[in-house]
């Protein structure tokens, strides 16, 4: 069976040539294969047909593959010519015959379509994405809705395992980032309020910034990337391998078992994170303070106390509640939109996370709007 | 080496060990060159493991694994590259790369290994993906985009883009209905016809065993229990052997073509 039209059957490494013979007859000779074509694969690089070639001699010819055949072809499409084979090794043969008679069909290209049609596409795609957002935290409400009246079956171990993973876990990160928060921003603001001698107004300055911007939004990003993500990465993959669908076929919702006890213990987690991330924020505001401005922590403590409002605290701690709505349904909400195969999984979980991300950003501008009307 | 030169995959006391379980035991086993030899064995015989030590993916614990006479643990990088030229494998679920469209999975081997232009390419690729039997719009879908069959056959043009002499094919016709593995059956006989490939296939499909292998090797006790025509191993006495075929045949009609695939099964 071994016949020396596979390459290394042939053992030789005579490259391939094409040679006019006689009349209207060429040679074709050597290693018509991918290693033994060398120059001959670029276009041009084969002796023009004057007149379209009748015969192709085989006799010389120690192997064939596919590319090789390709290029011959396509030198005999430019002559114009179907000449007849001759003395070709018969496997060699049938592969020449073979790619002759398929006729090389334009390739199919994708079709191109305009700015506007794909601006279009996507400007639709993205309203039913909103749309289905929307339906898919009715979807949650309403199964917690369910839910309230029945506490018995609240799944109250895989909650607390959430809060665990997703709030506990969480503590040093969240604790040293906000601590270089609170630096940073007590940092900037003594060297303004230097020049004023203003020196103890860095305690408010620290205080508001922390407590109602800074704290919940560096506790919601930094648990957007870590949970949200988690979230999304864990049910995609349980959508991939079947495991929703068999859920929901053996009676189960997947909104109940899996996303409602992610988003109770997220709203749990986040708003304790907040307030962890105040103590050190406000802490590192404290430690910035003493050293750059002279201000002591009794001092600081003190004045702290007498000038803060209790709102401030209770504003960011609300906030965060919200964000950890949207991390969670977000990030849930993409986990179940995957489809098809593993690297869908990895495009969701990306998606919730800039999604949950701009979301929280926008919620807090939004807040911002609301509470400078309210006056709070 | 005259001999060496007649077998395209030869097993030498090949031993395969993970922890404490053996599943390999001074296994022979020599591929005829251009023969379609069918690796057959039940559930967690080794069958997957001693594809993936002929390829390269996987060392044996001991024992050596010789493809064209060279032992592959001896080969430096640019010996080890040229092998790879010399052989196609298709994964048993497709291994195409979901980023790139079947046109351009089929093309890549080309692409990465030699100086042809992009145009030509695309026409080897596309002829190649017409010869497995898909259809002309194939090429620019996604292989998430394809049906169980359908990825079978562009898995096994990607196999064949570098018109390999060896031709490892793990499990092609498993999860498909009985149509469309009658049809992967008749794309690699027709692949075999046309570029006269060494093929070594693991599967457990015995209408592929009868109908595409010249000879069958039955994995088992961590070696191979028989070796053979499907004709001589319908008769094979050895009760592990039996069992799967009787098992197997029990379930359907004692198979007619026993007896008309014997002359062509004796020429491998």
């Amino acid at each position: 069976m071994a016949e020396p039209s596979s390459p290394a059957a042939a053992g030789s490494t005579a490259s391939a040539a094409l040679t006019p013979a006689t009349e209207g007859a060429w040679a074709v000779t050597g290693n018509w294969t991918l290693q033994g074509l060398g120059p001959l694969t670029l276009p041009g690089t084969l002796p023009a047909a004057h007149t379209p070639p009748q015969m192709l001699e085989g006799t010389g010819l120690l192997a064939l593959d596919s590319a090789g055949a390709w290029v011959l072809k396509r030198w005999l499409a430019a002559a114009a010519a179907s000449p007849r084979l001759h003395g070709w090794p018969p496997r060699a043969a049938g592969l020449m015959n073979q790619v002759q008679a398929d006729a090389a069909a334009p390739l199919l290209q994708l079709a191109r379509r305009s700015f506007l049609h794909r601006a279009g596409e996507r400007a639709v795609a993205a309203a039913l994405q909103a749309r289905d957002f929307l339906r898919f935290i009715g979807k949650v409400a309403v199964v917690a809705a369910g839910q309230w009246r029945q506490p018995a079956r609240w799944r109250w171990r895989a909650v607390l395992h959430e809060v665990e993973i997703g709030g506990y876990d969480a503590l040093p990160i969240i604790g040293l980032t906000s601590f270089l928060l609170g630096v940073v921003v007590a940092y900037q603001g003594a060297d303004q309020l230097r020049h004023y001698g203003a020196n103890v107004f860095v305690v408010e300055l620290v205080g508001y910034a922390m407590l109602r911007e800074f704290a919940p939004l560096i506790g919601a990003i930094i648990i957007a990337g870590r949970s949200g993500s988690a979230y999304a990465a864990q049910i995609g993959t349980m959508v991939i391998s079947d495991e929703i669908d068999a859920l929901r076929t053996i009676g189960i919702d997947p909104v109940q078992r899996l996303v409602l006890p992610k988003v109770v213990a997220l709203a749990v987690a986040l708003p304790l994170l907040t307030v962890f991330a105040d103590i050190t924020g406000v802490f590192g505001g404290m430690v910035m303070a003493r050293s750059q401005l002279d201000i002591g922590f009794v001092e600081f403590v003190d004045r702290f106390g007498r000038v803060m409002q209790g709102s401030a605290l209770l504003i960011g701690v609300g906030k965060s509640l919200v964000f950890a709505f949207i991390i969670a349904s977000v990030g849930c909400f993409q986990g179940l939109r995957t489809q098809g195969s593993a690297d869908s999984v990895g495009r969701q979980t990306t998606l919730s996370v800039v999604q949950a991300i701009f979301l929280v950003i926008v919620a807090d501008a939004l807040f911002s709007v609301a509470f400078n009307m309210l006056g709070l | 080496m005259a001999a060496a030169a007649d077998f395209a995959v030869e097993l030498q006391q090949i031993g395969t060990r993970f922890g404490s379980r053996s599943v390999h035991e001074g296994l022979e086993l020599a591929v005829r060159r251009g023969e379609i030899l069918g690796l057959a064995g039940g559930s967690g015989s080794g069958k997957s493991v001693l594809l993936r030590e002929m390829i390269g993916l996987q060392r044996p614990t001991s024992g050596r694994v010789r493809l064209f006479g060279d032992d592959i643990d001896k080969l430096d990088t640019a010996q080890a590259l040229a092998l790879r030229r010399r052989w196609g494998v298709m994964f048993q679920r497709g291994g195409l790369f979901g980023a790139l469209n079947v046109r351009q999975n089929v093309g890549l081997p080309l692409r990465e290994h030699s100086d042809l232009d992009d145009a030509l390419i695309d026409q080897i690729a596309e002829w190649k993906v017409a010869l497995t039997g898909l259809p002309p719009d194939a090429g620019l879908k996604l292989p998430g985009e394809l049906s169980g069959g359908m990825l079978k056959r562009a898995a096994l043009a990607r196999a064949i883009a570098l018109d390999p002499e060896l031709l490892f094919l793990d499990e092609p016709t498993s999860g498909l209905d009985p149509a469309s593995s009658a049809g992967v059956n008749e794309l690699i006989l027709r692949t075999h016809a046309l570029f006269g490939p060494t093929i070594v296939i693991v599967t457990h499909d015995l209408e592929l065993l009868w109908q595409v292998c010249d000879r069958v090797a039955v994995l088992g006790e961590g070696r191979v229990l028989a070796l053979g025509t499907m004709t001589e191993l319908s008769r094979h006495t050895h009760a592990t052997v039996a069992a799967y075929f009787t098992d197997a045949r029990s379930a359907r009609q004692p198979a007619p073509r026993a007896s008309a695939q014997a002359p062509a099964a004796s020429h491998g």
